[in-house]
């Protein structure tokens, strides 16, 4: 599943990164890497923002970040437990 | 100094650079280690920030430091990252190679930090490793064994700690040792690694080095709860806008009056002790009024930084963008263009600085061209002045009806900046999606040195650039308003001087232009040195209408005036031109040097005149329409 599909709270582990859209460009894809997603690493959604649907604030390792909703359909990843519905 | 790449330096060291993630505390220990003693410019030809300093030793020695931008990784994806790795590379032209790179790192977050030192180490230049925010660490419970990481990266490392006052003793040590003896370097690498290989490296290493993974302390997840909630995340984000306001508008007051009274009190002194003549109408009403508008900014400037910086260093401005992207994402706006569309309310020009923190054009030059929107409060003076005279004193369900107008102004400005944001991603910079990826850094303490070493950076810098900018303006101005004389035999009876000038020769010329929109003579002519600085339009209709003094005395004295000569509908046309204002060179000069090129401060002059100018027709229209 998608990174952008886990519900709020949900941890997961990354299993790799591929473009999205024809909008996400390889430097994107090369800079979420550089950023710690990379396969083996654990996320977790904390929360979104208002609205409920972007931006992401997604934990990787101990770094927070915020993704757009592109960014995190461009992250597959497998979800751990039983926080996810 | 200038070796090419990979070639062992040549002793001593003499310049050092610091590399590390953003947020890793660098700018901190650049401080700590400089002092006050540092340069800020910028690298030529690009708008990156080039902070370099001296360091002394104990035995005596110095050394340069050069704080570059903070970078993720060397694979460059910003104009700050592209400027690190030329610097590190030696590929900079007019920059030196530093002989040797301080990695910086952050102790509570080795897992991301050590990917960029790995990247270093393959560089095979000299370098050591500073692991900062030792403390920190410490307090989590994180045991990192610093002797079994120097030997697993195969580098020095030393511990720091960048906001104590001795936090970099082992790095003074360090640097003094390795004056006398050559700096260790790994062999270079070309092959290129990828980040899951480089990551692979950092797990192990960190197996061995501190095994007990740290966790973001429940602190941090609990505030995080409640500023970055959906709600109430925006109550707090409101509740901190607002003191800011207050904080900018009615705290500065003291010492803007203070400035004010110091710049006439020197401006009365030489009147009183030269003789009249061209050089001192060049030096009171040229030089004191000139850099006399400037300083008046200052204490304004200087609160809205400070609380800038305080919210960077605590980590909260990018849960602010957080929060606002989506609505700011509506317009085309970045949530990073928060942080420049605030600043601009005290002034556009720290505002337009500020967008270097965008790393997108697109995005960067649309929050560039709405900056001017936000109401700076070199408005508030032609505001007030009009606003004191045409509306009356009322109240309207407990509320100021004055209050309530100054406030419409700024909704004015908002909303029109959010349209032309629209409009602009929309028609004119049609591209889709634009990246997020902003680092919600832990919640820190703020250090107090660094907001003083911030603040005094801000002041000069603001001092040096935009003080030269208005200061030459108002010199021609001053001319353009002084010259040609009147012709013999004039006196006051016959009208203001200013009228025979290059100035009032421009503003009867520009009366046909403004005639439709219901600016008499007097405005258009007012308005011209206004374009050096939106205030002295207050200080040009005092000039214009024979009236002398402090600034304060003109517009007390001017309100019953205007209100008597000028109708209800000029006055509100004025507003509404002022919501848009075009006319501010320095503003344009600095979006000149932001944006490397005229075609940007070129199309923003002609799109805010015409705004302006709809505008102050539409409301000119309107109000006769109504009966005004």
């Amino acid at each position: 599943m998608l990174l952008s599909q886990l519900s709020n709270g949900a941890h997961a582990v990354v299993q790799r990164v591929l473009p999205s859209s024809a909008d996400v460009g390889a430097a994107t894809l090369r800079r979420l890497g550089e950023l710690g997603f990379i396969a083996g690493e654990p996320v977790q959604v904390l929360r979104r923002g208002p609205g409920g649907r972007e931006p992401l604030a997604v934990q990787v390792g101990e770094t927070l970040f915020a993704l757009r909703l592109l960014e995190a359909q461009c992250i597959e990843v497998q979800a751990m437990d039983v926080c996810v519905n | 100094m200038s070796q090419s790449l990979g070639v062992e330096p040549t002793l001593p060291i003499r310049c050092i650079a610091l590399v590390g993630n953003p947020n890793c505390g660098k700018t901190a220990l650049f401080n700590l280690l400089t002092g006050a003693r540092q340069k800020v410019a910028n690298y030529a030809g690009v708008t990156v920030e080039r902070k370099v300093g001296l360091v002394h030793l104990h035995n005596g020695q110095t050394v340069s430091v050069v704080d570059l931008p903070g970078a993720y990784s060397l694979t460059a994806a910003t104009p700050d990252e592209q400027v690190t790795l030329e610097v590190i590379e030696g590929r900079r032209a007019g920059e030196d190679t530093p002989d040797a790179i301080v990695a910086v790192v952050d102790a509570t977050n080795l897992r991301m930090n050590l990917r960029l030192v790995l990247e270093l180490k393959r560089l095979g230049r000299p370098l050591l490793v500073a692991v900062n925010m030792a403390d920190v660490a410490r307090a989590q419970g994180l045991k990192i064994d610093l002797a079994r990481l120097a030997i697993e990266l195969g580098l020095p490392v030393v511990e720091t700690v960048a906001i104590k006052h001795n936090g970099h003793a082992q790095l003074l040590a360090q640097l003094e040792q390795h004056l006398a003896q050559p700096w260790p370097s790994a062999p270079a690498s070309t092959a290129s690694a990828s980040s899951a290989d480089l990551q692979r490296e950092v797990r192990r290493i960190l197996a061995l080095v501190a095994p007990l993974a740290p966790t973001l302390g429940r602190f941090q997840y609990r505030l995080d709860a409640v500023v970055m909630h959906p709600v109430w995340g925006l109550v707090v984000l409101a509740a901190v806008l607002f003191l800011i306001f207050q904080a900018v508008f009615s705290w500065a007051n003291w010492p803007m009056d203070a400035i004010k009274g110091a710049m006439a009190a020197v401006g009365d002194w030489i009147l009183a002790h030269m003789a009249s003549g061209p050089l001192r109408s060049l030096l009171v009403d040229g030089v004191v009024a000139g850099v006399g508008g400037v300083l008046v900014f200052m204490p304004q400037i200087l609160i809205l930084f400070f609380f800038i910086l305080l919210l960077e260093d605590s980590g909260y401005l990018p849960r602010a963008a957080f929060l606002l992207d989506n609505l700011m994402g509506k317009v085309g706006l970045s949530g990073r263009a928060f942080i420049p569309l605030l600043s601009s309310f005290a002034c556009a020009i720290p505002g337009i600085m500020a967008t270097r923190t965008i790393a997108n054009w697109k995005d960067r030059l649309a929050t560039i061209m709405v900056a001017p929107l936000m109401t700076c409060s070199a408005r508030l003076p032609v505001y007030a002045l009009l606003i004191g005279a045409f509306v009356p004193e009322r109240r309207l369900g407990g509320l100021s009806l004055r209050g309530l107008t100054l406030f419409g102004l700024y909704v004015a400005g908002v909303v029109s900046a959010m349209g032309v944001a629209w409009v602009f991603k929309r028609v004119w910079m049609k591209d889709g999606y634009q990246p997020l990826m902003l680092e919600l850094p832990p919640y820190r303490r703020p250090s107090l040195r660094n907001l003083a070493q911030g603040l005094w950076e801000r002041a000069h810098i603001f001092l040096r650039r935009v003080g030269g900018i208005i200061f030459a303006l108002m010199v021609v101005l001053w001319f353009l308003s002084t010259y040609p004389a009147p012709p013999a035999g004039w006196d006051a009876a016959q009208g203001p001087a200013i009228q025979y000038s290059f100035a009032g020769m421009m503003g009867h010329a520009l009366q046909w232009i403004f005639a439709p929109i219901g600016f008499n003579w007097q405005i258009s002519i007012a308005l011209v040195p206004g374009m050096a600085a939106r205030e002295v339009v207050v200080g040009a209709l005092g000039t214009v209408y024979a009236l002398s003094g402090v600034d304060a005395s003109v517009a007390d004295a001017l309100s019953p005036v205007i209100a008597q000569g000028w109708s209800l509908a000029t006055a509100y046309a004025l507003l509404a031109w002022f919501v848009f204002a075009p006319q501010c060179l320095s503003t344009l000069a600095v979006v000149r040097r932001e944006t490397n090129s005229w075609r940007y401060p070129l199309f923003m002059a002609a799109y805010l005149f015409v705004l302006a100018y709809a505008a102050a027709f539409a409301t000119y229209r309107i109000t006769l329409w109504l009966g005004g």
